[in-house]
């Protein structure tokens, strides 16, 4: 579905993010990427739809390969992927219903788009998801007026009104508070596999990660550390991933959380 | 270093002796320069003219009350006038602006090297040049009248305009932009999407902002013969008719404030 070959990344400043990274991404798999901070992994889910340039390498989104396309074709294949991001990115001064219909912009003309003319079709999917996230009442609210939880919610339906093929995540939870996390995390786990989509999610809490994914790539300093499914994650792991640490306390939490986590979402 | 020794108590003082020495020479300095100055001007000052000062002052304003209101039939027009300058000429400038702005924007001009330090150029030529030396020349190419006054004013509020738009542009917040890119948009629905709503506020600001300045600029562009009151004003002076002239102030007056009014009213509603 996606696959990434000698993914490399090297900043102007000579830093270099990602070194030779190979992935491979089946159909409707969701992915954690976990790894310290300024290990790549914002990065990484960049070069894919090409918001930051690749050095070199190839990224391969069924049979397209990203990296060489031109900027039409470039734009045609970003309809594709989905993105959501850590701090939301929501466009503050327009309504609800313009955020989530502005993932529909790859689709429509300019003039349709600025005129906010955007075909029924479109208003109606547009309806139909925020009804799924539970925001159907808050479509003509503006978008600053939300809560954080709200505002990813927002930022989730105009990812798939895109109608993308593959979701790239960008620190979903990392702006929220432990509960609206979960919930987050459980919401995007759950559209994946209604529409069976493949993700990639980055994000920093390893507790969560473990609890909804299906497979964990450790990223350290630009390179693949680890893959594996979330149970791999062993104190000896997260030690070559974020160095010396107590890891015991963070994987038991984990377990507990669960429970209780549980408990709150029959509540 | 401000802080040293003394025995066992550490003394920290704001300056260093060296630094304090050379405050106190510039206010030396300073206060020379000034007692030079005031000598030099009151070398040079007609003295019996400004002792005479109150005495002429008490005449002209004995002369100018009351003003005569009765004038105030002949100043409907120069004040419509007045106004159409200052609005159309705004209205103008922001048209010219818009794209200015976005070219000479770090985040958004085309070309960091050529496009955008031409941009700058004319912003800060159109901003250099006063108003009313504008319309002095553009009466001199296109004739006085109402039509000078109102270029004179766009061309003034070109560079104003655009320079506080660029700033905005460039202060937006680019992950916005970044979310909008990512949906695959082209680069104009970017534009519309991503970057206009952000900056819509500055924009409403900035054109009620000069708005009311065009209206206290435009009162004096008559003086040189671009139409609107101070047409009325400058000949009101040559035949020293001052309750004319009170009246006529009077009226600047009250125009400026309705115009602070409306824009304060606007700035509000918008931001």
């Amino acid at each position: 579905m996606l696959r990434l070959e000698k993914l490399v990344k090297t900043y102007k400043t000579g830093d270099q993010a990602l070194k030779a990274v190979d992935l491979d991404i089946p159909e409707g798999q969701v992915l954690a990427l976990i790894g310290p901070s300024g290990a790549g992994k914002s990065t990484l889910i960049r070069c894919i739809n090409r918001l930051v340039e690749p050095t070199s390498g190839k990224v391969y989104l069924g049979d397209v390969e990203l990296t060489g396309l031109s900027t039409g074709a470039l734009r045609r294949e970003r309809r594709r992927m989905g993105m959501i991001f850590q701090e939301y990115a929501l466009v503050e001064r327009l309504s609800v219903m313009e955020n989530v219909l502005s993932g529909r912009l790859g689709y429509v003309g300019f003039w349709r788009s600025f005129l906010r003319r955007f075909p029924q079709s479109d208003v109606d999917e547009a309806f139909r998801l925020l009804d799924r996230v539970g925001l159907a009442h808050m479509a003509d609210k503006r978008a600053d007026e939300l809560s954080g939880g709200q505002r990813q919610r927002v930022g989730i339906c105009r990812a798939l009104i895109q109608n993308p093929a593959v979701l790239l995540v960008d620190e979903p939870t990392a702006s929220l508070d432990p509960k609206t996390s979960r919930q987050i995390m459980r919401l995007i786990c759950e559209l994946c596999k209604e529409r069976g989509l493949a993700a990639i999610i980055n994000i920093h809490d390893v507790a969560l990660a473990q609890m909804f994914v299906q497979r964990v790539i450790g990223l350290r300093f630009g390179a693949v550390e680890f893959d594996g499914p979330p149970e791999g994650l062993t104190p000896d792991v997260l030690t070559t991933i974020y160095g010396e640490e107590d890891w015991e306390a963070t994987i038991e939490a984990v377990d507990d959380d669960d429970d209780n986590d549980l408990e709150v979402a029959a509540l | 270093m401000p802080t040293k020794n003394a025995g066992d108590l550490k003394l920290w003082q704001r300056r260093t002796q060296r630094e304090s020495l050379f405050h106190w020479m510039l206010w030396l300095i300073g206060i020379a320069i000034f007692a030079y100055c005031w000598q030099q001007i009151s070398a040079s000052t007609t003295w019996f003219f400004v002792w005479d000062a109150p005495r002429i002052a008490t005449d002209i304003w004995t002369r100018a009350t009351p003003p005569r209101w009765e004038y105030i039939a002949q100043l409907g027009k120069p004040v419509w006038d007045t106004l159409n300058i200052a609005t159309l000429g705004t209205i103008f400038a922001l048209i010219l602006a818009v794209p200015i702005a976005f070219l000479a924007a770090r985040n958004t001009t085309p070309s960091r090297f050529i496009i955008r330090p031409i941009a700058l150029l004319i912003i800060v030529s159109t901003r250099s040049i006063n108003s009313l030396i504008w319309a002095l020349l553009l009466i001199a190419i296109i004739g006085p009248g109402v039509f000078a006054g109102v270029i004179a004013i766009a061309i003034r509020s070109i560079g104003f305009c655009a320079k506080l738009l660029y700033e905005a542009i460039e202060e937006i917040d680019e992950s916005q932009v970044e979310a909008i890119k990512a949906t695959g948009a082209s680069r104009w629905q970017v534009m519309a999407f991503g970057i206009v709503p952000q900056i819509m506020p500055a924009f409403a600001g900035i054109a009620v902002f000069r708005w009311d300045i065009n209206i206290r600029e435009s009162t004096v562009l008559g003086l040189v013969g671009a139409g609107g009151i101070g047409l009325q004003l400058s000949a009101s002076l040559n035949v020293l008719a001052w309750p004319q002239v009170s009246l006529i102030l009077l009226v600047i007056l009250l125009a400026v404030v309705i115009s602070e009014w409306v824009s304060a009213k606007v700035r509000g509603a918008i931001i």
